[in-house]
């Protein structure tokens, strides 16, 4: 069954991310080496870091999104499309971010979770922008919700350069980046490291495409509500139209009744 | 600016003067929290001796959030978010005036607290001036922190519900800076409890900024 949200955008990035992530788990599960202190514990490296940075890519172009919302030259519903799309991406990547470090403080620390700065400072970043979802369905009257959105998303992003800067600006028993101001590792390990980047880049573009095609649908369902959202998809051939009964005559209405929207609102 | 930042702080203070909200219902129930700590902690008095500073703050952020919903359910009815819209006055002036409204009621509400913790947990008060100074610096970030997130849940169904989600990560470095400090002021830590007071500083500018350039855009779409 084809989905409603997929484009030959996202079929080809979705290949090539299967592609790669096949070849990450290969490479990272059996052909690279294991550590000299961590052992086969090091694996994660080829998830962790990653996960970490497309969260932090997720919830910068979230702000992006925002900030080109705001700005009144470029306000456009599509940069708040981009805005809620990428920080729901971006929390899928923060909870995944925080679940293998958790498991891989298990296995180094001896506990699952600690105080430490920027353990805390993540799992923050996580709830700022689970609080920030939330406001995106609490419904409202869509511009004015995007706009509150925007300023709520900008608040939000605060938090991701310190936690970003935790390891340095704080003692920390998290170690500081493996890539940055220098590489710590070397050979097949670095290699499958970057291939790890590259594969979940195109999952979390895979994901973002879907996203936003969903949340164009969702806009446009608001909009135009089901009825010509059920009517395009009869056009297409995918969905039968129901036969009426003989003694039906009058024809299904062609817009939302006054007054209400299809998120149950009553609009003032 | 700062004409209409006191017109609407007077405004919003004789409001909570005259409903006497504050002092029949969030005063008494800041003072429950309190006693239920005691109750948790099976009145284990060192224990509670020790915990004191950040019991007293989560006290504090949860009165917080009652003052901040109260602030703007009083704009919710006889259309008098539509009469602060339409009055002409400064946007950053009205985010001001409540965010010095919730500011003015939540340091009445502190010392009620402290005088709570002195009697209830046997807290000694030994440096009064970081004390005083940390009080008033957190509470001037919560107070901005409360009012922007404030406007933001402001006219949604689910604001009830929704306002603590949006504010208790957001203010999550004042608990730790406040009871960081605190402790220091109790003799609890040798740990420079003014150090911390740069922190609290840069909480309470950054959304104090925030909210002076953002507050009219949000309450238009209230």
């Amino acid at each position: 069954m084809r989905s409603p949200t997929a484009s030959r955008a996202s079929r080809i990035v979705g290949l090539a991310a299967l592609v790669t992530t096949a070849a990450v788990v290969v490479l990272g599960g059996w052909v690279s080496p294991p550590d000299e202190v961590q052992g086969p514990l090091v694996r994660l490296i080829y998830v962790h870091p990653a996960l970490a940075t497309y969260c932090y890519v997720g919830f910068g172009l979230s702000a992006l999104g925002s900030l080109a919302y705001l700005w009144p030259r470029t306000r456009s519903r599509r940069w708040d499309r981009l805005a809620g799309a990428s920080a729901e991406v971006g929390v899928v990547f923060c909870v995944g971010t925080l679940i293998t470090g958790s498991i891989w403080g298990r296995a180094s620390w001896g506990v699952w979770w600690t105080w430490d700065a920027r353990l805390t400072l993540t799992a923050l970043l996580l709830a700022v922008f689970l609080g920030y979802l939330a406001l995106r369905r609490s419904g409202g009257e869509p511009d004015s919700r995007a706009k509150r959105c925007a300023v709520a998303a900008l608040l939000c992003f605060i938090v991701v350069p310190i936690d970003h800067e935790a390891t340095s600006w704080w003692s920390t028993l998290h170690q500081g980046d493996t890539i940055g101001k220098g590489i710590l590792i070397h050979g097949l390990q670095l290699e499958t490291m970057l291939l790890s980047f590259v594969s979940f880049g195109l999952i979390f573009t895979w994901m973002l495409l879907h996203r936003l095609a969903l949340e164009t649908l969702e806009d446009r369902f608001e909009s135009e509500g089901v009825v010509a959202a059920i009517a395009e998809r009869r056009a297409e051939g995918r969905v039968k139209a129901p036969v009426p009964p003989a003694s039906v005559s009058a024809p299904a209405p062609a817009s939302p009744p006054a007054g209400t929207s299809y998120r149950g609102e009553v609009k003032p | 600016m700062w004409r209409d930042a006191a017109l609407v702080a007077g405004k919003d203070l004789r409001v909570e003067l005259r409903s006497r909200v504050t002092t029949n219902q969030v005063a008494p129930y800041a003072v429950l929290v309190l006693l239920l700590f005691g109750i948790a902690f099976d009145q284990d008095r060192p224990l509670l001796q020790q915990a004191a500073p950040g019991l007293f703050w989560i006290a504090v952020l949860l009165c917080c959030l009652l003052a901040v919903q109260r602030s703007f359910a009083l704009e919710a009815g006889d259309g008098a978010r539509d009469g602060l819209r339409l009055s002409g006055m400064d946007t950053g002036g009205i985010f001001v005036g409540k965010a010095a409204a919730i500011a003015v009621q939540l340091v009445g509400l502190e010392v009620l607290l402290a005088f709570g913790a002195v009697v209830l947990f046997g807290t000694d008060l030994r440096d009064p001036a970081l004390l005083v100074v940390t009080a008033l610096v957190a509470t001037a970030g919560l107070a901005a922190a409360g009012t922007l997130y404030g406007v933001m849940a402001a006219g949604l169904r689910v604001r009830e519900t929704l306002l603590p989600l949006l504010v208790m990560p957001v203010v999550a470095p004042v608990l730790l800076a406040a009871t960081q400090a605190w402790r220091s002021a109790l003799g609890q830590s040798t740990d420079g409890g003014w150090r911390w007071l740069g922190l609290l500083a840069c909480f309470a500018a950054i959304y104090s900024t925030a909210g002076v350039l953002g507050f009219g855009t949000l309450l238009e779409e209230v």
